[in-house]
């Protein structure tokens, strides 16, 4: 009994007239002590694993790039700039570095235009949408190996069904998966098929587009095409925004299925533009176990991702329309 | 506040649905599903020829996947949708083939433990950010949103230099460990739907005495059972697609040992003619197809939660 009272006096109340108190004429906040402290101990987890497994590990990572790391020993022998040296020299690192822009600057517009061209499709159902929303989410549920092992086959240049279908409206398909023209194509396709996460964000957008809107313009006569690009688009643009940085960063990480498509078996037989950074990376790191220099290449990445995005944020907030903010 | 547009359920489960739908004038947007019909009857036939030709495309892999898991080994590559032999054997011979029922159980109990541990956690952690007031709370928590942009490569070889300190490398803990300290995005869904709670409730629940573990585990916790499915599921997914951490920890070891991700990598490059195999892919597409049931299983459960917990995402923009 006591100290239920005792809790509720020593913290509850006093929290209050203190809070009601600060209000009328303190300026500066001060906190509930107990409360405080229950704060920082829930949050505690978190901040253990921040320590240890992301600054810990990036000053980690920071000296193992100027370092050479020995697995055997343990140690990592100070080496200063080499390994960012050769980042420059070692010409696979632009290789992979070019693979993975080309890809990305394939990938982003043709996922964002395919997933919002779905969006646009399922908004104009009324009944049937869940059914279609499930089978459209149906592939992004699929293990990316089982949708590899699929396309590996469907992608296949003599055999596939692929190419077998462009045979049927006379089109001769090319080598998917050897040919290296075709090899950044062959992995597009796959992510297209797995766009739906994408075409749900859209969906949500789309829905919280006022209808009036449309009507309104309807009735100044704007036909369906002036519609989307001066409803629809400036409307979403928060979406298509937030797509565009996410599916971005992704792109700059595939591996996946670069990996189980062409560098599976350590034969290095595949074509040179399947080589994307995040797999090139990978085998320094744990194929070479070349520790420093995949760390330093790790940092150019992190580095690369930092400048595109923030490209990004600076370009695309002009043209993103945030509610109840009229003057921008 | 995004939570609360998006998952209209989840708030009415909190009791309340503050603002759901409105806008600063008070007046209600009636929640519009098809908000743009097609008018006339040629854009409802090119519509739904649209939509039924974009579900063909979509489904047409899986219905050759499971044509070519029942094929033998020559024919596996004809693209025909109806196997001219029948060889539902390959359902049988498959275990016999590969360790397929070690993967499987390695999966799952990765699965459960990763998405256990991080919806337990980052559910603690949110509460934390999303009740407590504390100095450099914001800040902290603009910390916990900065992380996610962190790409995982940055941190690879320290974790694994971290867990091989710890000789754990071969074990599953590398592949869930982290998960019991809080995930950033996790964090910020779950202290989304913690900031949708009245206060009032929690307030009147410390008059009455409940310390502030109770408030979490009483009130807070079982309020926010829908978004944790959410973390939950989602988590179980990423775990059982996660191939890198698998190749990283567990590609050295047995192959009884491998995830259900990597055994089926090993597995391509196993029956792959030109690693000396025999092309017996018919045992690749059994084994890819019955890697991909539970996530379907999963989806049909919980297809609401995947769809909200990505639809939340994207409010972010």
């Amino acid at each position: 009994m006591t100290s239920v009272l005792g809790r509720t006096d020593g913290s509850a109340t006093p929290s209050n007239t203190r809070r009601t108190l600060n209000r009328r004429r303190a300026p500066k906040r001060t906190y509930n002590r107990r409360e405080a402290i229950a704060g920082y101990l829930f949050i505690g987890p978190w901040v253990i694993g921040f320590l240890i497994f992301t600054l810990g590990a990036m000053i980690y990572s920071l000296v193992i790039s100027f370092s050479d790391y020995n697995l055997a020993t343990n140690s990592a022998t100070p080496v200063g700039f080499a390994n960012y040296a050769q980042l420059f020299e070692d010409p696979k690192v632009g290789l992979a570095l070019g693979n993975t822009l080309v890809y990305a600057l394939m990938a982003v517009p043709l996922e964002i235009a395919f997933a919002l061209f779905l969006a646009l499709l399922l908004a104009r159902v009324g009944k049937g949408a869940g059914v279609f929303r499930t089978i459209y989410y149906l592939p992004k549920m699929t293990p990316t190996v089982a949708t590899a092992s699929v396309f590996l086959l469907l992608l296949n240049g003599n055999s596939g069904a692929i190419n077998k279908g462009l045979a049927v409206i006379g089109i001769e398909g090319p080598q998917w998966l050897v040919d290296p023209a075709w090899v950044k194509p062959s992995i597009v396709l796959m992510t297209l098929w797995t766009v739906s996460g994408t075409m749900v964000i859209f969906l949500a957008a789309l829905k919280n587009v006022p209808r009036d809107l449309y009507e309104v313009a309807s009735l100044d006569g704007a036909g369906p095409v002036r519609q989307f690009f001066s409803i629809t688009v400036p409307m979403i643009s928060g979406a298509i925004f937030f797509n565009v940085i996410v599916l971005t960063i992704a792109a700059f990480q595939v591996f996946d299925q670069a990996y189980l498509l062409f560098w599976r078996d350590q034969s290095n037989a595949s074509p040179e533009s399947s080589l994307f950074y995040a797999v090139y990376l990978f085998q320094q790191a744990f194929r070479q176990f070349d520790f420093g220099f995949a760390a330093a290449m790790a940092w150019l990445l992190f580095m690369i991702i930092m400048i595109i995005t923030f490209i990004q944020m600076k370009f695309g907030n002009r043209f993103v329309y945030y509610e109840g903010d009229d003057n921008r | 506040m995004s939570v609360t547009q998006s998952s209209p359920d989840a708030v009415r489960l909190a009791g309340q649905a503050i603002g759901e739908n409105t806008v600063a004038s008070g007046k209600k947007i009636p929640k519009v599903d098809r908000w743009h019909k097609p008018k006339t009857i040629l854009g409802k036939v090119v519509l739904w020829i649209a939509l039924i030709g974009f579900s063909l495309l979509f489904l047409y892999p899986f219905v050759w996947l499971l044509a070519a898991s029942l094929k033998p080994r020559g024919q596996v590559f004809d693209n025909a949708l109806i196997p001219k032999t029948w060889v539902p054997e390959n359902y049988v011979e498959v275990w016999n083939q590969l360790p397929l029922i070690s993967w499987m159980f390695n999966s799952v109990s990765i699965a459960l433990l990763a998405a256990l541990a991080v919806a337990l956690s980052s559910s603690v952690v949110a509460f934390g950010f999303a009740y407590f007031k504390f100095p450099a709370r914001n800040l902290l928590f603009g910390l916990v949103l900065a992380t996610m942009m962190l790409p995982g490569a940055v941190t690879m070889i320290p974790q694994y230099l971290i867990w091989k300190e710890l000789g754990l490398i071969g074990t599953w803990v590398p592949l869930w460990g982290a998960n019991l300290f809080g995930s950033a995005f996790y964090i910020f869904l779950q202290r989304q739907f913690f900031l949708g709670l009245p206060r009032e409730l929690f307030e009147a629940a410390r008059i009455d005495g409940c310390s502030y573990w109770g408030l979490f585990r009483r009130i807070a916790m079982p309020l926010s059972i829908p978004s944790f499915i959410i973390v939950f599921v989602f988590e179980f997914q990423a775990s059982w697609n996660n191939l890198q951490a698998s190749l990283i920890y567990l590609n050295a070891g047995s192959v009884e040992g491998f995830t259900a991700p990597l055994g089926i990598a090993y597995a391509m490059t196993k029956y792959s003619p030109t690693a000396g195999g025999q092309g017996d892919y018919q045992y690749v597409m059994v084994a890819s197809l019955i890697v991909t049931i539970p996530m379907l299983l999963i989806f049909a459960f919980g297809q609401r939660y995947f769809i909200e917990g990505v639809a939340t995402q994207g409010r972010k923009g």
